[in-house]
């Protein structure tokens, strides 16, 4: 637009104000990249959560183990199109402050009711002939430095061996990915043959059920189902979806959302006050000049689209700037603490909410200054100077 | 001299000062001639400046009405009169009020950026305005690079750079010393008698006045011509 | 006028004409105020947290688990081991009888009234001795329940968080009706997050046999601690941690309050850097509105020395002001505001209020302060390098 140039021009009359205020945005929208983020991990990978699959867990509480038993009775409910189980083991790996999920399991059964996690099929092979052995999330396998081929120990916290030992060897047979970035491979799994035959305790129990239905199939119907079998047993089940299994742990943190809400408000309240100021200031001090414009016939309405453009682009440069740098920060972090906070990730949805605040923050900021300009009138601004 | 270019018919113009109401023009007739060169002189609060800006639009008479060229100004919306204002008037200030964040160049550009001349060819105008006025070797200084006189040459490039009619000029050499004041002056009258340019100039300094063709003397809101020796 | 007294001068017509630059001066008062709200807001729930969770921890009281037990749900011990326990020195003893808890929780499900969904609730089944164990434990409402029925006591932050816990309601966990007979109050600790019965029932009900998860005895004097763990822990029979009930509830409460440590610094930090960009604006911008009026003292003989050291004055002035804001209207709004998380370790809800400290308040202050000086500081450099003569002539 032919008019840009002048825009540029005004946005950078006193470069020191310009700058400050440009950082002040980029302040702003960084932590607002990074809140999101957090925020984000806090919805328990909800958002990745498969439609198609259905969690089992007992129904008077969620550490509490399901028979093996049921397994069959499960798979055998219509609508159920596979089966498979995991369990949670809880241990830590060299250090306590080194937990992540560890989960028994059987090999084949877990990836084919997980597709998004991909490993090489010789992998898979080697790990599902290997008693002993285990395959760990690309996350885990960065973040501590573990190679296929490795030898590593599992302190277990709940899990002692029937020989009294509470370390677990473990060969490292495969490493897995996903492809989905929002999704976590922040975990290890080993073989559920292994953990029964070594547990000393609570044998024949595992932790909970995942299942697929059939194509087709109404998910509320089979989770009814099933647990209709199971009602009135010593162990009572509740079956969900996954996102709704997720969004019920999730909750439990509290209102996380709430509470970013709340800080990015803050936030944002204060940098409307301080580019609204700037804005302000700029118009002040340029009344002659914008009235000069208009006896060259600029129209009010193009000398009010002229100041809120300046308000507009120091947003977005600013705001792009910060959303970047915060970008990169959430990668990073999602590297380095993969384990600790599990699916922090920067949506698409947020950097859309992003760019939208970042047009209505400058309008916002804008407006009143660039309405002054719009309104006032050539003859008392001239005769002021 | 050509057919008459603008007419003042009947114009009042009254302020609200408080409570008081102030009368600064009072029912005054006023024919200009196409390519005449005007001054208007009188004491301060005379109404001067008020007669520049109903001739240019910016202000609208209590009473009566103003014609430039086909244009009945007092009939106008805002928004016409600020499309009439681009092609039709040059404005040329006391204190230049150039824009201080743009080059001479970009500054002369300006009013074309109402039009819609390419990029190329607003470049190409504002360099023959430039050069009219004397200031190509200038044209990528900022205004605080520029003396007193220099400035005021950019705000008439500026002004004539869309070949406006009219020419209105509010104590133009106010601010300048003799000798840059008669620069300034040589070249107004270069653009009447050569480029066919009609100015209105209202000024204080006799001097100054008598490089126009004639002067009016404007005292408690009416006029009076009194011819130029 | 010898230096200090220009200072105070200078610096005192500067504060006076401060209604002049309203605008500005409102943008860093704001800056910094909501700098400190936030930073006030975010860790009084570590301070709230960490008081809730130490107060519960006594050095009187020892906490004894199985080795490796990261917390009670992951420990177990068998009814003989809690025997051997019982019988060990440096266990007080009232008369005979040693001061004694052994006790087993499970995690059940309860909805929030806050959000109306699920939590995790801690359910504890103790012996006799569970009052005697802790300090400052009493029923408050109702009464305690009889031994061998299912009757509960509850915490009473649990109470006020969750649906359906006031005394005489019932509530069913699995296939069990148990009936809620009173309220106890333990002086704002981690313990009022909890429900509690009879172990016995709590064994029966959960298909526990006789097997417990902790043990809570009464020490002679914080120091007999020693005595007892090294007897335990030279003893083949059992493999345990012994920890003071503090220590044990420090590790407990450790990650989360670092967590929220962790996320609420950074965040103070970057917000506490824009505050500073935005004080910089403000401050230049008054500097040069003030700009005549410099020049002018300057000219009287003012040295640059007061003019510098007013603008950083007012600088911290402004901030002091937000800090004090901010910090005032963080108190108001969440100190005792109750709230409740999923603690890591325990697997289950922890109630706790946000505390906002006088630590807390200082530390804002603090912070706004350090805003202050930085965010006036290069703009008194510019005051006082102002040439005086350009400044004059623009009067």
């Amino acid at each position: 637009m032919k008019y840009f140039g002048l825009v540029w021009k005004n946005v950078w009359r006193k470069k020191i104000r310009t700058s400050l205020t440009l950082l002040s945005v980029f302040v702003a929208f960084l932590l607002f990249a990074l809140l999101s983020a957090i925020g984000y991990a806090f919805k328990g990978g909800e958002d990745v959560a498969d439609a198609e699959r259905l969690i089992v867990i007992d129904k008077v509480s969620l550490i509490n183990p399901l028979p093996q038993a049921y397994r069959n009775r499960i798979a055998s409910t219509p609508g159920v199109h596979s089966v498979a189980h995991a369990s949670w083991f809880g241990g830590f790996y060299q250090e306590p402050r080194n937990q992540f999920g560890q989960f028994p399991t059987n090999p084949y059964e877990y990836f084919s009711m997980y597709p998004e996690l991909k490993m090489p099929q010789e992998q898979l092979d080697a790990w599902a002939k290997n008693r002993q052995g285990a395959v760990v999330g690309r996350e885990i396998a960065d973040q501590f430095n573990i190679k296929v081929g490795d030898r590593i120990p599992i302190q277990a916290t709940i899990w002692t061996k029937s020989d009294g030992s509470r370390t677990w060897e473990f060969d490292i047979e495969g490493i897995f990915e996903t492809d989905d970035p929002r999704g976590s491979t922040a975990f290890m799994l080993f073989q559920h043959d292994y953990f029964e035959e070594a547990r000393a305790f609570a044998k024949g129990t595992v932790g909970w059920y995942v299942l697929r239905v059939e194509p087709g199939a109404d998910p509320v119907e089979v989770s009814n189902a099933i647990d209709l079998q199971f009602a009135n047993s010593p162990n009572e089940t509740e079956t969900s979806t996954e996102a709704a299994f997720a969004q019920s742990f999730a909750k439990q943190f509290g209102n996380i959302a709430l509470i970013v809400t709340l800080i990015l408000g803050a936030v944002f309240f204060t940098l409307l006050l301080v580019s609204g100021n700037t804005m302000s200031q700029s118009v002040r001090e340029r009344i002659s000049e914008l009235a000069v414009l208009k006896t060259l016939g600029f129209s009010d309405r193009s000398v009010l689209g002229v100041v809120l453009s300046e308000s507009i682009l120091i947003m977005l440069m600013g705001g792009l700037l910060g959303l970047g740098v915060g970008w990169v920060l959430v990668q990073g972090a999602a590297q380095a603490m993969g384990a600790f906070l599990p699916g922090i990730y920067l949506s698409p949805q947020s950097i859309l909410i992003a760019i939208a605040v970042m047009i209505g923050a400058g309008i916002v900021a804008g407006v009143f200054p660039a309405l002054k300009a719009m309104r006032l009138s050539i003859i008392d601004a001239l005769a002021r100077a | 001299m050509s057919e008459v270019l603008a007419t003042l018919s009947g114009v009042s113009k009254t302020y609200q000062k408080g409570k008081e109401k102030v009368e600064v023009l009072h029912n005054l007739d006023l024919e200009i001639a196409g390519g005449d060169f005007i001054a208007v002189m009188g004491p301060s609060g005379s109404g001067k400046t008020t007669l520049l800006n109903l001739l240019g639009g910016l202000d609208t008479p209590t009473a009566g009405t103003v014609r430039v060229g086909d244009s009945e100004l007092s009939s106008m919306s805002n928004s016409q009169l600020s499309r009439w204002r681009s092609t039709n008037i040059g404005f040329i200030f006391q204190f230049y009020n150039l824009l201080p964040v743009l080059t001479a160049q970009k500054n002369v550009e300006l009013p074309l950026l109402l039009t819609d001349f390419s990029g190329a060819e607003r470049a190409k105008r504002a360099a023959i305005a430039l050069d009219i006025v004397g200031l190509a070797d200038r044209a990528k200084h900022y205004p605080r690079e520029l003396s007193g006189g220099q400035e005021q040459r950019v705000a008439i490039a500026r002004a004539i750079v869309s070949d406006p009619t009219l020419l209105l000029c509010d104590e133009p050499t106010g601010d300048l010393d003799r000798e840059t004041a008669d620069e300034i002056l040589k070249l107004l009258q270069i653009l009447n008698r050569e480029h066919g340019k009609t100015i209105i100039m209202v000024t204080h300094d006799a001097q100054a006045a008598e490089y126009a063709n004639h002067t009016l003397h404007c005292d408690k809101g009416t006029l009076e011509a009194r011819e130029a020796t | 006028m010898n230096t200090i007294k220009q200072i105070i001068a200078v610096t005192l017509l500067n504060l006076r004409n401060l209604p002049q630059r309203i605008g500005s001066s409102t943008v860093a008062v704001v800056g910094v105020g909501a700098v400190v709200l936030v930073f006030a807001a975010v860790l009084s729930m570590a301070t709230g947290l960490e008081r809730t969770m130490l107060s519960a921890g006594s050095d009187d009281t020892a906490v004894i688990m199985r080795s490796g037990s990261t917390s009670e749900l992951n420990s177990g011990l068998s009814n003989d081991q809690t025997l051997i326990i019982a019988n060990a020195p440096g266990v007080l003893r009232d008369g005979d009888n040693p001061i004694i808890s052994a006790e087993l929780y499970v995690v059940t499900d309860v909805k929030k009234r806050s959000s109306q969904t699920d939590a995790n609730v801690p359910f504890r089944g103790v012996q006799a001795g569970a009052f005697a164990v802790r300090k400052n434990v009493s029923i408050s409402d109702g009464r305690m329940f009889e031994p061998g029925k299912n009757e509960i006591v509850v915490g009473r932050a649990a109470q006020s968080e969750f649906v359906g816990l006031d005394v005489g309601e019932t509530i069913r966990f699995g296939q069990t009706e148990w009936t809620i007979v009173g309220t106890f109050d333990a002086g704002g600790s981690v313990s009022e997050s909890e429900l509690w019965t009879d172990v016995r029932v709590l064994q029966a009900a959960y298909r526990r046999g006789n097997s417990f998860q902790s043990v809570r005895v009464r020490l002679e004097s914080p120091e007999s601690i020693e005595v007892l763990r090294q007897t335990l822990e030279d003893d083949p029979r059992i493999d345990p941690d012994v920890l003071t009930e503090r220590e044990y509830y420090s590790t407990q409460s450790e990650g989360l309050v670092k967590f929220i440590k962790l996320i609420g610094y950074p965040l103070t930090i970057l917000m506490a850097i824009g505050a500073i960009f935005g004080a910089l604006n403000s401050m230049y911008s008054s500097v040069s509105v003030r700009g005549k009026e410099i020049a002018t003292l300057r000219a009287l003989g003012f040295g640059p020395t007061a003019i510098m050291v007013s603008t950083v004055v007012e600088s911290v002035f402004l901030a002091l002001a937000g800090g004090i804001l901010g910090g005032l209207l963080a108190f108001l709004v969440f100190n005792g505001f109750q709230v409740s998380t999923l603690n890591g370790p325990s697997f289950s809800q922890v109630v706790f209020d946000f505390a906002v400290t006088p630590e807390l308040l200082i530390q804002g202050m603090q912070a706004a302060l350090i805003i202050g000086v930085v965010g006036g500081f290069f703009p008194a450099i510019r005051a006082a390098r102002l040439p005086v003569a350009l400044a004059l002539r623009e009067l």
